[in-house]
């Protein structure tokens, strides 16, 4: 078997190069990133969450800090959803959540406003002020339903 | 009637055979890639056949399969007035669906019929018995190799086929057709996952990478000693190695809808 140094070469760096697009392909594009157990794990539990998916972002004033891990129902039949969110945040327990529409296709996202309490969120709390996701059909419904009684 | 059900039972045995054989090789190359010597200079310069060599087309073909994309979705999305979107087109439709099935179906056209048709003229020549003679074991030194670069280089040149392809979306849909760059690429990199997309292309990559070096070697390895025979497999590799690769892209998807 002779080896040539030059085709060597060029093989090291084609799956150099391979290695990295698939580097880059998972972590900057596909957002992998190496997760420790210790990020923030909030409930939160809403009436009607409309079109709401899991891994929708869960933003602060705009900024994305985690994503819906989870979506079910408690107990009592309501919506139950499940937010990841960065180890770092600070959120006051007076921190309240909607359910927001961003983009031309209607996606749905968690925004979350912080209060002014001193104490902070820590991680399986649940983040007790929620508003619902509004539903376009039903506002449209009630308006209908209610100009319909008064007109009897 | 009698002659009829006759034929059937002898290609029914056949069709057995075949596969028999088929799983035979198949654990043959396995075996003798997990065991010493793993010769390492020879996985080297099959790498470079299959994947530096096929490195021009893949990228050129990446860049040119955006660049359509591009184009078509923009036409298509500039309807609905959500040319926002193009990124999460473009990165979809190519690390989901696209980028592995067409690397592979170039890969195939490119290496797999040059790695069957060279397998094949050895058997022809008589160079396999040769290696026997030497107590080379014909499977461990030639085949393996092959299959091995294959299953190496699809994954790498499957990514190099979709990066390369975003780039050709960007440059139609951002630079000629006024798409807000940043739009694009947040779009394209909202949209596509890890777990989802990514994981999706790579395993459909491996998959076909797999597929198509077994096919090319063992079409190869089980050439008719003649020169009908080098063409017939080199020929019979391209079709049944493009028919499985479409077919477990359906199978793949259909099962982990990726």
């Amino acid at each position: 078997m002779q080896r040539s140094p030059t085709r060597d070469l060029t093989v090291g760096l084609f799956v150099a190069a391979g290695l990295a697009a698939i580097g880059y392909l998972s972590i900057q594009v596909g957002g992998l990133s190496y997760k420790g157990s210790g990020g923030l794990e909030l409930y939160a539990v809403f009436d009607e969450i409309g079109g709401l998916k899991e891994r929708a972002p869960v933003a602060v004033a705009g900024v994305t800090v985690g994503q819906v891990t989870g979506i079910g129902l408690d107990d009592m039949l309501r919506a139950r959803v499940v937010l990841e969110l960065d180890a770092d945040l600070e959120l006051p327990v007076d921190t309240s959540a909607s359910i927001r529409t961003s983009g031309v296709l209607g996606d749905q996202f968690v925004s979350l406003e912080p209060g002014g309490e001193e104490e902070l969120l820590v991680s399986g709390e649940e983040i007790v002020f929620t508003e619902s996701a509004l539903s376009l059909e039903r506002l449209i419904g009630k308006f209908v339903h209610d100009s319909g009684l008064e007109d009897d | 009637m009698i002659s009829a059900l006759r034929t059937l039972g002898y290609r029914t045995v056949m069709l057995l055979e075949h596969l028999g054989h088929m799983a035979a090789f198949v654990g043959q190359i396995g075996l003798n890639a997990l065991r010493r010597p793993f010769r390492f200079g020879r996985l080297v310069m099959e790498i470079f056949d299959v994947g530096v060599l096929s490195l021009a087309i893949v990228c050129l073909s990446g860049a040119t399969v955006g660049a359509v994309l591009g184009l078509q979705g923009y036409n298509t999305l500039t309807r609905f007035g959500a040319e926002g979107s193009l990124g999460a087109v473009v990165g979809l439709t190519l690390v989901r669906e696209l980028g592995p099935v067409f690397t592979a179906l170039l890969v195939t056209g490119r290496a797999g019929s040059a790695m069957a048709a060279e397998i094949a003229s050895m058997v022809t020549t008589e160079q396999l018995d040769g290696l026997r003679m030497m107590s080379i074991d014909p499977v461990d030194f030639v085949v393996t190799p092959k299959a091995l670069a294959m299953l190496i280089v699809m994954p790498m040149l499957n990514v190099l086929f979709i990066l390369f392809a975003f780039f050709g979306g960007y440059v139609i849909g951002v630079e000629l057709l006024g798409v807000d760059g940043g739009t694009y690429v947040t779009s394209l990199e909202d949209a596509i996952t890890f777990e989802d997309d990514v994981a999706g292309t790579l395993l459909k990559s491996v998959v076909f990478g797999l597929l198509v070096g077994l096919i090319a070697t063992y079409r190869g390895y089980t050439a008719e000693p003649t020169s009908a025979g080098v063409s017939a497999a080199t020929t019979g590799t391209v079709v049944t190695a493009s028919v499985t690769i479409l077919i477990f892209d359906y199978v793949i998807t259909a099962l982990w809808g990726v």
